[in-house]
């Protein structure tokens, strides 16, 4: 069930000058909702000048047992950048869960699986990974990013399952983008991906070329994050739809993106 | 507590509280939030006679307290309303009413006459002012004899309460108001988007798909109640107002200019919640200031 409340920020962790990971607790020590699906995302007011819608952020982990919530952050504009210079002990006021979130369920999840992020991308990915290695799954990841200090959270990954890493100027891992990783000449069934625009067509196309199912997360622009305003939508085999609803994850054949 | 009601031609609405038409969907997207049954009334997104896919992605940019949209009234029609949608939303217990735009004077009418027999639909909003579509929309509302033509055309057909959506983007608003009061309107709503554009310096394109979109949020809402003054002076039909209400003190601003009513828009976007905080107020406010009945404050300035 949807819900709007305020979150008490209980621990703030800086990556570096462009991210951290902001971790949440209902203010009002209500419990989170308890269907929150990988995948999913909140909507969090910002009440800074110049900002006035909300902005949309995925879910980067749940912790049922400590009634915890993380979401990654990176500064893209005033939004983020407010956001990102809340302390621990302020609240901020959140509308979740929303969207749909990824398959962790079925024959499917029986193969081999890589889930792929890149930059903030690999937000949803965490608590993505635990729900499928606790479906029985073994879940693999392919990070990418700029350079060693842009990588976020490996270690964390890294206690989930296998880790391949790529980086644009090989500082770790292969040297390259994502799609070039050796990995991906292997054998496998099923492909998560997150991350800029560009990469996830990129690793579409060559879901698409080799008959791997794939599912993508968009991030639309996005007013109410309801299904109201019919503002983010993606153009569908089934015509415009709502990110926010009928997303943020999309299986890559129900997009024109061929 | 005081008497809240107030009545838009036949509707006998509980409160003055409505919600806009594109910012609440079908009502159901916010019934996790609010009890949709407290509200006045609630209108449903902009209705056409047939399937409409809307404007290319990107629809929609943040500007300085407010946005642009350039939905283009998507939506799936008029019969896929009725048999699919109204079927499910009919029985909440608040007043439904459907927002009808259209390319063609025989759209509008047509659309119109299908949602007339609906039993639990009491009065349409005839929009007349979407800045967002090629053909049709604003076009009709921009002069004094587009306006009144659409207008007389869809009252010989639909016999229940008449609700025509202004445009702000005209010389006289007050003028226009006039002429579908003339022609049998029972009440007007204003004001739809003001035309308004945004570009991206770095990419040099428009952030929006169609270049142009409608602007709404608290930007406007100066304009909106200068507005809703200067027709609820020009005409004896009551007046909805509409245009950046953010809270109650901003819908008993808009009452105070002159609407007997007030829709909650974009609004809707940032606290789902926001329809009930306003009601609230509004009861609060009317205890505050010793108001018995809501309808003694409209147009006291």
């Amino acid at each position: 069930m949807k819900q709007v409340k305020d979150f008490r920020i209980i621990e703030t962790r800086h990556y570096n000058n462009m991210y951290s990971r902001l971790r949440l607790r209902p203010a009002d020590s209500s419990e989170l909702p308890e269907d929150i699906r990988p995948g999913q995302f909140v909507q969090v007011a910002v009440e800074t000048p110049g900002v006035f819608l909300r902005r949309p952020i995925s879910i980067n982990d749940v912790d049922y047992s400590a009634n915890t919530i993380d979401i990654l952050v990176r500064k893209a504009g005033k939004g983020t950048e407010a956001l990102l210079s809340m302390k621990e002990n302020d609240t901020v006021n959140i509308l979740l869960p929303l969207g749909n979130g990824f398959t962790t369920e079925g024959d499917v999840i029986c193969g081999r699986l890589l889930l792929i992020g890149g930059g903030v991308g690999v937000a949803p990915l965490l608590y993505l990974g635990r729900a499928l290695k606790d479906n029985g799954a073994k879940p693999e990841f392919l990070l990418g990013a700029r350079s060693k200090g842009d990588l976020l959270q490996v270690a964390e990954f890294e206690k989930i399952g296998h880790v391949h890493l790529s980086t644009e100027d090989g500082s770790v891992g292969e040297k390259g983008f994502v799609t070039t990783n050796s990995v991906l000449d292997e054998k496998i069934d099923m492909i998560y991906c997150c991350g800029p625009s560009p990469m996830m067509k990129a690793v579409a196309s060559i879901a698409l070329k080799k008959g791997i199912r794939c599912e993508v997360s968009l991030e639309n622009m996005m007013a109410c994050g309801l299904g109201a305003c019919l503002c983010c939508v993606e153009d569908t085999v089934k015509g415009n739809v709502c990110v926010c609803t009928e997303g943020p994850v999309f299986n890559i054949e129900m997009l024109n993106w061929k | 507590m005081a008497n809240l009601a107030v009545k838009i031609g036949a509707l006998d609405l509980k409160n003055p509280v409505l919600t806009a038409s594109g910012t609440f969907g079908y009502g159901e997207e916010f019934a996790p939030f609010i009890d949709l049954g407290r509200l006045g009334g609630y209108i449903i997104k902009g209705t056409t006679l047939n399937h409409r896919e809307g404007n290319p992605y990107p629809r929609m940019v943040e500007t300085p307290s407010g946005m642009l949209n350039a939905v283009g009234l998507q939506n799936k029609g008029v019969d896929y309303f009725i048999e699919n949608i109204y079927p499910r939303i009919r029985n909440i217990r608040s007043e439904l009413i459907v927002n009808v735009s259209g390319a063609k004077i025989e759209d509008y009418v047509e659309t119109a006459r299908r949602l007339a027999p609906l039993d639990d639909v009491g009065a349409i909003e005839v929009n007349i002012s979407c800045p967002n579509v090629k053909e049709g929309g604003m076009a009709f509302g921009t002069t004094t004899t587009g306006a009144a033509e659409v207008t007389k055309a869809i009252r010989d057909v639909y016999p229940k309460t008449l609700i025509v959506k202004l445009s702000p983007n005209v010389t006289s608003i007050a003028d226009i108001a006039k002429a579908v009061e003339a022609e049998g309107a029972d009440s007007v709503s204003l004001i739809n988007t003001i035309m308004g554009m945004s570009i991206d310096i770095e990419r040099r394109r428009p952030h929006l798909s169609t270049i142009t979109g409608g602007l709404s949020g608290p930007a406007v809402r100066p304009v909106a109640v200068r507005m809703v003054w200067q027709v609820a002076k020009a005409v004896n039909i009551p007046v909805i107002g509409l245009g950046g209400i953010m809270n109650g003190r901003d819908a008993i601003e808009f009452m105070l200019a002159g609407a007997n009513a007030v829709e909650i828009g974009t609004a809707n976007f940032i606290d789902p919640a926001v329809t009930m905080k306003v009601i609230d107020f509004i009861e609060d406010y009317c205890d505050r200031h010793g108001v018995n009945d809501i309808n003694e404050i409209v147009g006291c300035i």
